[in-house]
C-alpha cells in the first residue's frame, strides 16, 4: 500500500482544505457532499497529528460560549448536525450529561449568571442544583460540593472516530487525501497553484484548517498575517476503567477569567480522563508532559471525585491548542483569491466543525461559481470503539482478540489497514483500533502490532534488520 | 458439580495456573477448565531469556517457549481442559465469569475460580516519566516478545532504565540482537539486583548510572534522545529508545473492575493463607499475588493454592471469618493480606512475603494481639523478598499486623 492513495499532480479541484484535523476533515466531506472535487492535504502521515488528537472528546452545547457569537452558532449547527448523523455513521453518543461544580459560595453564586447566558444562548435542561442534589446523579463527587449546574445535553463521544468518519464519507465520495504533504507555497492567478513536499496541487479554491499553523498557512498562501497563533499546552491524565464507574457525568469547574479549568470526565471508550491544563508556550510541535503537573492533576481528579485517589494511570497525553490574540474563532475570507481561512479554533473544534464546515461552504458561494449537483453516496459507517455499543470482539469471527487490554480483534486491526483511509502512523492505528492504548500500554501486543503493521507505517515499530548491526 | 460448566476455573496458562491445574487433577477433582488469552501456554516464560525454568518442578531445564509446551504436555497428560484464545472479560461475584473467544462472548460457571495472570511491568504512562510521547518507549517483555515471537528489534541504542534482575536480563537481549545500550540508568540512588550481578553493564562497557533523574524524552516520530540529571547536572544523550525494565505490576485488571478490588499495598488481590480472597469462592496464586517472583516460585505457589482449593471442595465446610493483616510504610506490601480462622499448618502460604518500599534500617515486627512473636533488624532493601513464618496462633488472632522501628 501507499501512504499516497492517489496522485492528485494532473488534476485541478473545485477546492483544496489544508489540513486534516477536525475541522479539515468536516470541510472536506460537506464540499464533496456538495459536488465539489475536493482534496485535502496534510503535512503529517495522519488525519489527527495536531490539535485535533488531544482534547477531553465532548460535544458542547454552547452553554458558556459567547452570546451572539459565531463559535456559539457554528457549536450548536456542528451538534445538531452530529446529532443526525452520527447513528448511520456508527459514532458513539454517551448522554452523560455535565455538572458545573462549585466547590465554595463564591462559585456557587456565578452559577445563576451562568445559567442565565446558558439560557440567553438557547440551551435547553439546565438545573441548578444543591450540592446534595447533584451527588445524587453523581454519588462518588466530593462532599465539599457547595453547588452545581447541570447541563443535561453536554454529552461525550468519540473524537478520533468522528473526523475519519468524515473523511470516509468524503473520500467514498471522491474526494482526495494527500498526507505527508506539508503547504510550502502558493501562488494565485485565477487558479491556486499550491507547491507541497509531495509535489504541486492546483485548485480553485482554498480553505485553511491548518490549525496550529493557521497563521504560517495564511503566509504561505501570500496573504498578511491577520492572526498569530499562541499555542496553548493542555496536559491530560487517564484512569484505568476501574474507574469509570464513579464518574457517570462530565464533572466541569466553574470558569475563571484566564481558564476553563480542569475537567474529570468519562471517555466514550470507558476510562476517565482528568485534564487540561493551559500553559503557554512558542513550540507548535511540541506537546510534553511532566511529572509534576500530571501529579498535580491526579491530586486534583481526587479532590473532586475522593474514589480515584490511588487508581491507576492507563495514559498521560499533552496536546497543543491553537489559541491566538482573541478567544474568538478567526474566520477570514478573501473573496478575490477564493480563500478562507478557519483559523484558531480551539476546545470546541470537535464540537463545532460540522457548523464550520456547512459556514466554509456558505462563504464559498459568495465568490465561487455552483458546483456541480451535490452528490448523494450512502453513508460510510466506521468500526465502534466506544464501550456504550457493541464492539467487534463480542461478535464471531474476529479471528482472535490482540490486544486485550482494550479487547481488539485482528479483524479490527486488519480493516483499519485495508481501510480507504488507513493508518500512516502508530498514532493512527491506536486512534482507529485502540490497540495499545490500555492499560499495560502494549506490554502484551506491541511486538504483534510491529509484525502486523510492517511496511505499512511512515515510522515502523521495528528498526530494520540489516540497519542493526550499522 | 450440579448446574456448573466446571469443578474449578483456572484463568491464566503460566505456571502457577497450570500447576494448580495439576495439583487438582492429582487430588481427584473431575472437571478443571484452564483459560488462557494466548494460543500457547507459558506465560512471561515463553519470551523470558534470562532464566532456565522447570528444574525443580520438571527435573530439567527449558528455555523460553519449550518450558510452556511442556506445561501444555502436562496439562494434557493429565486431563486438564486448556482452551486457549480464551480472553476473561469479566468476573461475578457467584462463580461466573464471562469470556470472549473468536465466537464471541459466553458465560462460564464454576464452583470455585483461580486467578492466575501473572505480572507486567509498569508503562511509561504509569510512572510519569516527562517528555514527547514518540515511539520507541517499552518495556522488556515487549522486546522481548519481539525478539523471541517476531524475530523484530524495536531499537539499536536505547536508553536503559532500571537494575533490577531483569534489567541485566534487558542488556543481555540487547547485546545479543544487535543493539547496543547507550546507558543503564538507575534513579534510584543504588542498584537494585545484588552484585556481582550489578556490575554486569560496566563489564561489557555499557555506562551505569545510579540516582539519576528523567528530566526528558525527546522525539517527535521515533526517541532522539533522553535529557537526564544526574549529580546536579544535566546532560543529553542520544538515542532511539527508552527501555523501561523492571517495575513489576500485578495483571490484576479482573479484580480492580470488579467488587472484588484489590490490595492497595500488592496492587492484587487480598487473599489468605490459601490464596483465597474474601469472597470465597475466588482463588488466586503466581505472580498476581505481588510482583514478582521467578516461575519456579509461581509454580509452587500455584501447585499450593491448587491443593488447597482441592482440601476446600472436599471439606464442603463454609469458609471461616478472616482479619486483615496491617502494616505501614516503609513496607510495601504483605502476602497474604488476610488471615482466616483455619489450621495454619495445611496452609498454602506457610509464610507472610513481604516488600519494602525503600531501603530502610531498623526492626521489622510481628504482632498478634499486641504481642510480638517475631521480629528482625537490619538493613531493608525495595524489591527484595522477606518471608516471616505465619505463627500458627495468627489463626486465633483479632489483630495481626507488621511494625518498623526505624533507625537513622
Amino acid at each position: 500500500m501507499s501512504l499516497t492513495p492517489v496522485s492528485p499532480r494532473e488534476d485541478l479541484f473545485d477546492v483544496a482544505v489544508i489540513g486534516a484535523g477536525v475541522v479539515g476533515c468536516a470541510v472536506v466531506r460537506r464540499f464533496a457532499l456538495a459536488g465539489a472535487k475536493a482534496i485535502l492535504i496534510e503535512k503529517g502521515a495522519d488525519i489527527l497529528c495536531g490539535a485535533s488528537k488531544a482534547n477531553s472528546a465532548i460535544l458542547h452545547t454552547g452553554f458558556d460560549a459567547p452570546p451572539s457569537s459565531l463559535e456559539l452558532a457554528l457549536i450548536r449547527a456542528g451538534r445538531q448536525e452530529y446529532l443526525e448523523i452520527h447513528e448511520s455513521r456508527n459514532l458513539p453518543l454517551v448522554r452523560t450529561g455535565a455538572l458545573v461544580c462549585a466547590w465554595n459560595d463564591d462559585e456557587a453564586e456565578r452559577l445563576e449568571s451562568i445559567a442565565e447566558t446558558g439560557r440567553a444562548n438557547g440551551i435547553d435542561g439546565l438545573t441548578l442544583l444543591s450540592g446534595a442534589e447533584a451527588r445524587r446523579t453523581m454519588p462518588a463527587l466530593s462532599d465539599r460540593l457547595a453547588a452545581a449546574l447541570e447541563v443535561r445535553d453536554e454529552h461525550v463521544i468519540d473524537p478520533w472516530s468522528a473526523p475519519l468518519a468524515y473523511l470516509s464519507e468524503a473520500v467514498a465520495l471522491g474526494a482526495r487525501f494527500l498526507r505527508q504533504a506539508e503547504l510550502l507555497a502558493g501562488r494565485f492567478d485565477d487558479i491556486w497553484h499550491l507547491e507541497t513536499s509531495a509535489g504541486p496541487v492546483s485548485a480553485r479554491a482554498v480553505v485553511n484548517t491548518a490549525g496550529l499553523h493557521g497563521d504560517t498557512v495564511d503566509e504561505r498562501l501570500g496573504f498578511a498575517p491577520e492572526f498569530r497563533i499562541k499555542p496553548r499546552k493542555g496536559q491530560f491524565v487517564v484512569l484505568d476503567k476501574a474507574a469509570a464507574r464513579h464518574v457517570p457525568r462530565i464533572v466541569l469547574p466553574v470558569p475563571t477569567e484566564i481558564t476553563k479549568g480542569i475537567v474529570v470526565c468519562p471517555t466514550a471508550f470507558g476510562n476517565v480522563l482528568i485534564g487540561p491544563t493551559a500553559e503557554e508556550q512558542e513550540d507548535r510541535n511540541r506537546a510534553a508532559v511532566d511529572a509534576r503537573t500530571l501529579q498535580a492533576l491526579l491530586a486534583r481528579g481526587s479532590e473532586i471525585v475522593p474514589a480515584l485517589a490511588g487508581m491507576p494511570v492507563t495514559a498521560v497525553y499533552a496536546g497543543l491548542r491553537p489559541a491566538t490574540e482573541s478567544k474568538a474563532y478567526r474566520i477570514f475570507v478573501r473573496r478575490e483569491k477564493r480563500a478562507i481561512t478557519l483559523g484558531g479554533i480551539r476546545s470546541t473544534g470537535l464540537s463545532s466543525a460540522l457548523g464550520l464546515a456547512r459556514h466554509a461552504l456558505e462563504l464559498h458561494a459568495t465568490f465561487a461559481a455552483p458546483l456541480a449537483p451535490p452528490q448523494t453516496a450512502p453513508p460510510v459507517p466506521v468500526p465502534n470503539l466506544a464501550e456504550t455499543r457493541e464492539r467487534d470482539w463480542q461478535r464471531p469471527d474476529h479471528g482472535e482478540i490482540v490486544c486485550h487490554c482494550e479487547l481488539v480483534t485482528r479483524r479490527e486491526i486488519e480493516a483499519a489497514l485495508e481501510s480507504p483511509v488507513p493508518p500512516g502512523d502508530f498514532g493512527g492505528l491506536r486512534r482507529r483500533t485502540r490497540a495499545g492504548m490500555g492499560r499495560c500500554q502494549g506490554f502484551y501486543c506491541h511486538a504483534r502490532l510491529a509484525e502486523m503493521t510492517k511496511g505499512r507505517l511512515a515510522t515502523p515499530l521495528a528498526v530494520d534488520a540489516e540497519d542493526r548491526n550499522r | 458439580m450440579s448446574g456448573t460448566d466446571a469443578d474449578v476455573i483456572i484463568i491464566g496458562g503460566g505456571p502457577s495456573g497450570v500447576a494448580a491445574g495439576l495439583e487438582l487433577r492429582r487430588r481427584g477433582v473431575e472437571k478443571i477448565v484452564l483459560l488462557e488469552r494466548e494460543a500457547q501456554l507459558g506465560g512471561a516464560t515463553r519470551h523470558c531469556s534470562h532464566s532456565p525454568f522447570g528444574m525443580r518442578e520438571f527435573g530439567r531445564v527449558y528455555f523460553g517457549a519449550s518450558y510452556g509446551r511442556r506445561l501444555e504436555e502436562e496439562a494434557q497428560k493429565h486431563g486438564v481442559d486448556v482452551r486457549t484464545g480464551h480472553s476473561v472479560v469479566g468476573l461475578g461475584m457467584d462463580g461466573s465469569v464471562e469470556v470472549a473467544t473468536h465466537r464471541g462472548v459466553e458465560a462460564m460457571t464454576a464452583r470455585r475460580i483461580m486467578v492466575t495472570t501473572g505480572a507486567r511491568e509498569q508503562p511509561r504512562a504509569a510512572r510519569l516519566l516527562p517528555g514527547d510521547r514518540p515511539i520507541g518507549i517499552l518495556t522488556t517483555g515487549t522486546l522481548q516478545a519481539y525478539v523471541a515471537f517476531h524475530g523484530l528489534m524495536p531499537f539499536r541504542r536505547p536508553l536503559i532504565v532500571g537494575s533490577e534482575l531483569v534489567s541485566l536480563s534487558a542488556v543481555l537481549t540487547c547485546l545479543t540482537h544487535g543493539a547496543r545500550p547507550v546507558a543503564v540508568v538507575e534513579t534510584r540512588p543504588h542498584a537494585l539486583a545484588r552484585a556481582p550481578l550489578s556490575w554486569f553493564p560496566g563489564l561489557v562497557g555499557i555506562p551505569f548510572r545510579k540516582g539519576v533523574e528523567i528530566l526528558d524524552i525527546l522525539g517527535s516520530s521515533r526517541v532522539e534522545a533522553v535529557t537526564l540529571r544526574c549529580d546536579a547536572r544535566s546532560e543529553t544523550l542520544a538515542c532511539d529508545g527508552v527501555l523501561l525494565t523492571g517495575v513489576f505490576t500485578p495483571e490484576s485488571a479482573l479484580f480492580l473492575q470488579s467488587p472484588l478490588g484489590v490490595d492497595a499495598g500488592s496492587a492484587g488481590p487480598a487473599v489468605d493463607q490459601d490464596g483465597r480472597l474474601a469472597n470465597p469462592l475466588y482463588f488466586a496464586g503466581g505472580n498476581v499475588l505481588r510482583a514478582v517472583e521467578t516461575g519456579g516460585w509461581a509454580f509452587r505457589e500455584g501447585r499450593a493454592v491448587g491443593a488447597a482449593i482441592a482440601q476446600d471442595l472436599e471439606s464442603g465446610s463454609p469458609a471461616a471469618d478472616h482479619v486483615s493483616v496491617s502494616y505501614e510504610d516503609p513496607v510495601k506490601l504483605v502476602v497474604p493480606a488476610l488471615v482466616r480462622r483455619r489450621d495454619i499448618r495445611s496452609a498454602a502460604l506457610r509464610q507472610f512475603q513481604l516488600r519494602f518500599l525503600r531501603k530502610a534500617r531498623g526492626t521489622l515486627s510481628l504482632t498478634i494481639d499486641g504481642r510480638t512473636v517475631w521480629h528482625g533488624r537490619g538493613r531493608w532493601l525495595p524489591e527484595r523478598r522477606i518471608l516471616v513464618p505465619i505463627p500458627d496462633s495468627a489463626q486465633d488472632a483479632r489483630h495481626i499486623g507488621f511494625r518498623f522501628a526505624e533507625e537513622p
